[in-house]
């Protein structure tokens, strides 16, 4: 159960090698004790996050979860509540791509979409299922700045942000009578491997501020936030920015 | 069977979870429920005013007792009242005044069924002289996983395991239990003034205590000067007929709690904060005069029940809404007690409505709460840093051998519950006994693994 000050006992981070996700597990691993489930692809840097946690003290289970094979995403959630109820559950996987080959070539433009939203659907409906049987719980899920508005330097990624971003939402109105919260955070520019070599956009931030962010909307339940905050007044602006000007815009 | 589905949260506001809930006077309808419950179980739930998640069932099945309140007879002879459990102590107490009888322990509010009062064994400003709520059952009846009704008596493991056991051994629907009697409906009030911790705590210790069935002080927990823990002291008995003044003598029993106003849904997050709080804080302070008052006479609502004038007053802490930290400290701990005085007082976290008591001796109840020592409860309003805090005082309580209460806990861990009731092992067998299935359960027994 999420206690009356927003921790968490168990936590199912799906993407089990996001570092969001992972400072995110760290943060309440390091308050209380937490039981989390790392849903990934089995590899050794799936293994170094379970032992990242449990150094922060966490128990640590893993569950094979990959992204582009939808048909098992069900089998996966099975498995993951297995262990009894899950009270955060962070929707963090997902992939960048190059840009200028996602739309271009059509089976890297394919790959974003099924990672980016298709999976985030077919593992979305599943988990949703169980919490709404659960009649408490959070999700949160990833979304990004980039779904807000499509941008000349990264719209296909923008374009799958976007169908996520509205899924999830949507998801808010539709689990609130059940006792579940959804939280769609979007964040900017994140420092991480994800972003490793671009050159860093204003306002950019690292994985923990971007946690610490999270941890405080899971705790005052709300629906979205930006991060950091200030990005919401940016956007806002952006959003209505004339597109003759907006194309020129330098990003 | 019809049931609604409904967010339920407790009196904090803290933690809401949606569950089905069935509101039925009909005990056969209760018990088919139990005996057909899916897998997220059953648990009672009376008015919720337990500040955190005993009576909510995240995705399972939660009993409205409210529906289940017949008072079935009162006995003014015997004492004995036999009433349903969904029957408010504010009901009870009405219905049962005309004929002298005096509900034996009142906790700060009436707005509490027969059943939360057991299932919590609650205490009142009498626990020195009068114990708590269980000691004065004297037979309930328990529906229980099977879905047969046990007629209880204080002879039974079960029974006590069922006082302060949390709903965890079954449904409470029928109790016996014995009233006080009294001559009037007023008391008899001496009010006093502390300056500081020390001398508050003096107050209580000086023998001085032994003179007033009821007695507690509402200290000053924000003041991180000398003036921190100086206190207002409210004791007094029941009044005899004869020491009420003239005008009152008529009616001795008469009884009129008003209601101000009901508090709306429209409090901001933040307004209970360091500035408000301490204006209340200083202006509490102030109602007894410096050399005390002697001999006052005044009604309930007066002298106990201040808060229950306002309706809803848990609005007034904003959507956010707060947690109460209640917990208790063995004698021969003042010195670690004045510490976490001084701890609350310096973390950042306001508390006006604050209660220190000094407790009596324990229920032999193994989940019952009271036990000889200090207790101290402060209502946070929720904010960050908050948990960690709260994380912090738990290990100082701990430390000391003092605990936390079901009835007021919203955020304490699993390990940190178990390890302050030493008796948890004895009574989680005898609730497996009768519910081997963990067929009651609740949003609290999953966070404390109970």
């Amino acid at each position: 159960m999420i206690d009356a000050v927003g921790s968490p006992q168990s936590l199912l981070l799906l993407g089990g090698t996001s570092e969001i996700g992972l400072a995110v597990a760290e943060r309440y691993a390091r308050q209380r004790p937490l039981r989390v489930t790392l849903a990934g692809r089995p590899s050794d840097r799936l293994d170094a996050a379970a032992a990242r946690l449990r150094n922060a003290g966490a128990t640590v289970t893993t569950v094979p979860f990959d992204a582009r094979q939808p048909d098992t995403h069900t089998e996966v959630i099975e498995k993951a509540f297995a262990d009894g109820d899950i009270d955060v559950t962070v929707v963090a996987f997902g992939v960048l791509g190059d840009q200028e080959e996602a739309w271009t070539n059509v089976d890297v433009a394919r790959e974003l979409a099924e990672i980016n939203y298709v999976a985030a659907l077919t593992i979305g409906v599943p988990l949703a299922e169980r919490l709404r049987k659960q009649g408490h719980g959070s999700i949160v899920a990833l979304s990004s700045a980039a779904g807000e508005r499509a941008r000349r330097s990264n719209f296909v990624y923008g374009s799958t942000k976007a169908g996520f971003d509205a899924f999830y939402t949507g998801l808010t109105y539709a689990l609130k009578p059940h006792g579940v919260t959804v939280t769609v955070v979007r964040p900017g520019f994140v420092r991480t491997k994800m972003t490793e070599g671009l050159k860093p956009a204003p306002l950019s931030q690292t994985a923990d501020q971007v946690a610490e962010i999270v941890v405080n909307a899971v705790r005052n339940r709300r629906e979205q936030v930006w991060a950091p905050a200030a990005f919401r007044g940016v956007m806002s602006v952006l959003r209505h920015v004339p597109r003759p000007i907006f194309r020129k815009l330098p990003f | 069977m019809t049931t609604q589905r409904r967010t339920l949260a407790g009196w904090g506001r803290t933690a809401p979870t949606v569950a089905e809930v069935l509101s039925t006077p009909d005990v056969e309808v209760i018990a088919r429920a139990v005996a057909t419950a899916g897998e997220r179980g059953v648990i009672a739930r009376g008015l919720g005013r337990s500040y955190g998640d005993p009576a909510q069932n995240a995705g399972g099945l939660v009993v409205d007792m409210t529906a289940l309140d017949r008072i079935h007879s009162i006995d003014p002879g015997s004492g004995l009242v036999d009433v349903d459990a969904g029957v408010s102590l504010d009901a009870l107490m009405r219905a049962a005044l005309p004929h002298g009888l005096w509900v034996p322990v009142l906790p700060g509010t009436r707005q509490v069924t027969i059943g939360g009062a057991i299932a919590n064994d609650i205490h009142g400003k009498n626990h020195h002289s009068a114990g708590s709520f269980g000691d004065h059952v004297v037979s309930m009846d328990l529906l229980t996983a099977d879905g047969q009704v046990r007629t209880l008596t204080p002879e039974s493991k079960l029974f006590w395991a069922t006082v302060a056991g949390i709903g965890l051994t079954g449904i409470i629907t029928r109790a016996t239990i014995r009233m006080k009697k009294t001559e009037t409906a007023y008391f008899v009030v001496d009010a006093d003034r502390t300056a500081d911790l020390d001398e508050t705590l003096a107050l209580f210790t000086d023998g001085s205590d032994l003179a007033y069935d009821y007695s507690m002080a509402v200290p000053d927990l924000m003041s991180s000067d000398g003036r921190l823990g100086r206190a207002t002291f409210s004791r007094g008995s029941l009044a005899k007929r004869d020491q009420l003044p003239a005008k009152l003598r008529g009616e001795p029993l008469k009884f009129d709690a008003p209601r101000l106003a009901t508090l709306p849904d429209v409090f901001p997050n933040g307004l209970a904060n360091k500035l408000t709080f301490g204006l209340v804080n200083e202006l509490w302070q102030h109602t007894v005069p410096s050399g005390g008052t002697r001999g006052a006479i005044q009604n309930l609502t007066r002298f106990y029940h201040p808060l229950d004038m306002l309706g809803e007053w848990n609005r007034a802490y904003g959507r956010k809404g707060f947690l109460q930290y209640q917990f208790s400290v063995p004698f021969g701990r003042e010195d670690e007690f004045k510490v976490i005085c001084r701890r609350i007082a310096r973390s950042g976290h306001y508390s006006f409505l604050n209660v220190v008591k000094r407790m009596g001796a324990a229920s032999q109840a193994p989940l019952s709460w009271p036990s000889p020592g200090w207790m101290l409860s402060v209502d946070f309003p929720i904010k960050d840093g908050l948990g960690r805090f709260c994380d912090e005082l738990d290990e100082a309580v701990l430390g000391v051998g003092g605990r936390l209460y079901t009835a007021k806990d919203s955020r304490t861990s699993a390990e940190t519950f178990a390890a302050m009731y030493p008796r948890l092992a004895e009574w989680r067998e005898i609730r497996r006994s009768v519910d081997p299935e963990g067929v009651f359960v609740s949003d609290m027994s999953r966070r404390l693994r109970l």
